[in-house]
């Protein structure tokens, strides 16, 4: 299977307002030399905790932000180099579902138009052609009676009928990549299944590749072939899902999957958690960014950056331990 | 056979013009107890608004004089049947400098109003979506113009562009085109970090098209009532400017000019001449507050707490 | 699992809690009847709309209009042993059971902590309110003490909220609601904001200092892992009613109720190698205006035309309750 994104030392580095310039500049180092390639056809999970970088990869990989260096290849073309014309090509191919549905839909816009603009600015079709499109894509994620929701605004939609219009707007241009940047971190419990379902669903009737980004493991497990974590800007682990879940590598990965909660009684147990909590990205530890709270540190963890390794069958760790 | 003739009348009380009212009052009285005194407002706005445009487009219905006829009537006439509000030093009929100054003051407030608009919000829009050194530079400008007494750049705008109702017009929105790039700037500025503003990148909108059809719709509503609020404003810019002898020629009948005269002669005990154009002056500019006020709250309503 | 105490500590009777609204009448609690017992984790489930904030907020009367308690009553028998209704208290002695009896902790610890107060002068103030003749030397005091209990290093009561973490925020945040020595604990969705590793931290914290001050908690969360975790009993909430009622494992094991047994099917455990998730079709109901009818009636698989007609009451089947008609004897 052939690689539809390539991601090759990717760095994105913001200043911090107000702190100068020069050497005395601080800088937040949100995305921290990241490297990864998705075939065609998979869901890659990227999962982490905050300031883990993983909503700046989401958009660094569709050019909605630019990256600081680094290389970005989307099937085999270098999309860092694309000017106008071609980046605009490119959003019909490659794009973005968003965490909050109501505030990533303009409130002064209905759904039929909300859905259609993306046809309308790629120039795809003629008007009585779009409106067929946006009804048939209406009815492809579930919003039904098409024809009655068309002219509904957002305020007027349920959350889960909004998060809908938004994949619909994302997807009616027929794209091979999305990214989706925690698409159901802010739906109801009952709400997520459908959505995630009706992701995987499209994903097959449609040939989708996904990005996946979440904080929540579970719902990583339930929908990605492969995950990578991601802490501090730096991916630490990636691996197959079963390979991820049953065999973690990487001590941050360990302390993530004991900490998820389970719904459960019965799997209550003490948990073994890191100390401290997440350091600030303009500073980072020296060497592996976990090791302050690491129980397995050694003093090597210290010393210069932790090479992303493979320790056997693809499964890559930054961890130096074994 | 009764029951066919009762049901026929049914049937034409469903479909009568008096059922159509009562269907119209029952959704006004609704509205009505939904917002309660922001729709009154609305509604007095309306009423006064458009009582006095009414009186514009017609003014043969309110008065049968011509404003500018000086063998209208007696010099200094109190009011009296014949003149209800009387007539002024040269004999022209209050009433009638009334209703066709209505049309002077209005024009000059709305299209003033209107200019200002149209320059204030595209460059409120480009300067806040932009954010660089054009934003510093047209701020800075706009800061500047803002900081001055509105009514002595009228003034001053008025005094070197001379006489004339386009002259009058121009000064008039000089005043006000940074009232509007402030507020369009500062709601772009807002939405610009709108997660809907990203996803229209995201799906390949331009810059341009981004600002007409995501940033604008967003921004509109608040301009509209700045809108109505701002031609108050201008009617009083408008009635001051003309009160000190700037702008307007004789011939036009004109509010503030008509203020200016009768000030003149209060002393002898000549009250009509002042109080009609101050009171038309202070109904018109009220109007179009209420206007302002009431759609504001119609539009953007305050959330219920919960 | 433990044996609960069946003193009650909050006794919720027949509550009702509506919001007037232009259209008509927002429902928002309708008939609640929920025991608290003494030294108990209560998790009170539900998504959003199902009402489980609002009944949070009204057990403290921290409603604001135009929400109102059209019914019932919320009886709280503290450490004195005579039960009072909350209800039926003035604004003094409301003031004064919040904070002393009765505490609350809430989502977004941002926003419930003064931006312009040192963390010290938070704990000063909670305790110089109940105990004006506290010396600030003594308040102090104690603030360091229960940061120890906290795990929090004394050196950050000179600091503001805003020089704080998020887990850091929430955790004065207990220290705020305890300090006073309060015998219930009231947390409204505490971990939603916070990442999942602080989140298990703070679980556990919970849960030490709730053996360690001897209290009773009620956790209302959307979060089925979370109540898993803590709660010996758990109410399920749907459309302002509770749904079921029964201890922990007998809500994870065999729910009983439709809805219950929905919302465990379609939430992800990362134990297990789930290829599925069922999902429940459709959303919330509207609580405006509403009929007598099951509020879950138009989701459920197993709805009958009595569902549709007839509210189900919370009967008690043997130490749990349902609200169903599949269960509920129809005459």
């Amino acid at each position: 299977m052939s690689a539809i994104i390539r991601a090759e030392h990717l760095v994105k580095e913001f200043p911090v307002k107000g702190s100068g310039v020069g050497k005395n500049r601080r800088i937040v180092h949100a995305v921290d030399d990241v490297s990864f390639e998705i075939d065609e056809g998979e869901v890659l999970g990227l999962a982490g905790e905050s300031g883990s970088g993983k909503s700046t990869t989401g958009r660094l990989l569709i050019r909605l932000i630019e990256p600081t260096s680094g290389k970005i290849e989307y099937r085999g073309k270098d999309i860092i180099s694309y000017r106008l014309r071609e980046l605009e090509e490119l959003r019909a191919k490659v794009q973005m579902i968003f965490q909050d549905p109501v505030s990533s839909l303009s409130p002064r816009m209905n759904v039929g138009e909300a859905i259609g603009h993306p046809l309308d600015i790629h120039g795809i079709g003629d008007k009585t052609w779009r409106k067929e499109a946006v009804l048939g894509m209406m009815r492809k994620v579930g919003l039904a009676p098409a024809e009655y929701l068309y002219r509904k605004y957002p305020h007027q939609l349920s959350g889960g009928q909004s998060q809908r219009v938004v994949i619909a707007r994302a997807l009616v241009t027929r794209p091979d990549f999305v990214v989706a940047d925690e698409p159901i971190a802010m739906a109801d419990v009952s709400v997520r299944a459908l959505i995630l379902k009706l992701m995987r669903d499209l994903k097959d009737e449609m040939g989708l590749t996904y990005l996946f980004i979440t904080h929540d493991l579970a719902t990583a497990k339930y929908l990605c072939d492969r995950v990578a974590i991601m802490y501090l800007g730096r991916i630490v682990e990636l691996a197959s899902r079963d390979e991820l879940f049953s065999h973690p590598h990487h001590p941050y990965t360990k302390a993530l999957l004991a900490a998820v909660p389970i719904p459960d009684p019965k799997a209550r147990k003490p948990k073994d958690l890191p100390e401290g909590e997440i350091p600030s990205a303009i500073d980072p530890p020296a060497g592996c960014h976990f090791h302050p709270r690491c129980r397995f540190a050694k003093p090597e963890c210290s010393g210069g950056r932790p090479p992303l390794r493979d320790i056997g069958g693809g499964h890559l760790s930054a961890c130096i331990l074994d | 056979m009764n029951e066919n003739k009762n049901e026929a009348r049914a049937d034409r009380a469903r479909f009568s013009p008096a059922s159509g009212l009562a269907k119209a009052l029952g959704a006004f009285s609704e509205a009505a107890r939904k917002y309660r005194v922001e729709w009154w407002i609305l509604v007095a706005g309306i009423v006064v608004v458009g009582l006095i445009v009414f009186m514009t487009v017609f003014p043969g219905i309110f008065t049968r004089f011509d404003p500018n006829d000086q063998s209208a009537g007696p010099q200094l006439g109190a009011p009296s049947f014949a003149h209800f509000l009387g007539t002024d030093n040269l004999g022209r009929d209050v009433g009638a400098r009334m209703v066709y100054g209505a049309r002077t003051i209005l024009g000059v407030a709305i299209a003033a109003s209107f200019l200002s608009a149209l320059i204030g919000i595209p460059l409120g829009l480009i300067s806040g979506f932009a954010g660089n050194w054009l934003d510093k530079v047209l701020s800075l400008v706009m800061d500047s113009v803002y900081s001055f007494p509105g009514l002595i750049l009228a003034i001053a705008f008025a005094a070197m562009l001379g006489p004339g109702v386009i002259n009058i017009t121009l000064a008039v929105s000089v005043v006000y085109i940074p009232t509007y790039f402030r507020l369009v700037r500062g709601q772009t500025l807002q939405i610009k970090e709108e997660l809907y503003v990203e996803a229209a990148r995201a799906i390949g909108a331009r810059k341009s098209v981004i600002l007409a059809k995501y940033v604008f719709p967003n921004v509109i509503a608040t301009v509209v009532v700045v809108f109505s609020l701002n031609i108050a404003d201008a009617i009083m810019t408008e009635a001051a400017l003309s009160y000190i002898g700037l702008g307007l020629p004789a011939g036009i009948p004109d509010w503030g000019m008509d203020l200016s005269m009768g000030k003149k002669f209060l002393p002898s005990g000549v009250w009509w001449m002042i109080t009609y154009p101050g009171l038309m002056i202070m109904l018109l500019a009220l109007g179009f507050t209420m206007l302002g006020e009431g759609l504001s709250e119609i539009l953007n309503p305050r959330l219920q707490e919960y | 699992m433990a044996e609960t105490e069946r003193e009650t500590i909050l006794d919720i009777k027949d509550l009702s809690i509506a919001y007037p609204i232009s259209i008509g009448t927002v429902r928002a609690v309708e008939g609640v009847s929920l025991p608290v017992y003494k030294g108990e984790v209560l998790g009170l489930v539900g998504e959003s709309g199902c009402g489980k904030s609002t009944l949070g907020l009204s057990v403290l009367q921290l409603m604001k209009p135009p929400g109102r308690i059209t019914g019932g009553s919320i009886l709280y028998k503290g450490r004195s042993g005579e039960s009072r209704d909350i209800l039926a208290m003035d604004q003094k002695e409301l003031l004064d059971l919040r904070g002393k009896n009765i505490a609350m902790i809430f989502q977004n610890p941002l926003t419930s902590l003064d931006p312009l107060v040192s963390v010290e002068d938070h704990f000063v103030e909670a305790i110089q309110v109940h105990e004006n003749e506290v010396k600030r030397k003594d308040a102090v005091a104690r603030a360091e003490a229960i940061l120890g209990d906290l795990g929090i290093e004394s050196r950050r009561l000179a600091e503001y909220p805003y020089q704080l973490s998020g887990g850091m925020r929430q955790r004065i945040m207990i220290g705020l609601a305890l300090i006073l020595h309060p015998d219930l604990l009231l947390a409204d969705e505490p971990t939603t904001a916070l990442d999942v590793i602080v989140e298990a931290g703070f679980t556990e914290l919970l849960m030490k200092l709730k053996r360690q001050y001897d209290l009773s908690v009620v956790l209302i969360s959307h979060n089925l892992g979370l109540v898993a975790e803590m709660a010996d009993r758990i109410a399920v909430m749907y459309g302002g009613r509770i749904a079921e009622l029964a201890s922990v494992d007998d809500i994870f094991d065999r729910p009983l109720h439709p809805y219950t047994k929905g919302l465990m099917d379609c939430v992800p455990n990362i134990l297990l190698d789930q290829k599925e998730l069922t999902a429940m079709p459709g959303s919330p109901p509207d609580l405006v205006n509403p009929d007598p009818c099951c509020p879950f009636a138009p989701r459920c698989p197993k709805v009958m035309g009595i569902c549709r007609s007839k509210t189900p009451r919370l009967v008690d089947y043997g130490g749990r309750s349902a609200a169903c008609w599949l269960y509920e004897r129809k005459d």
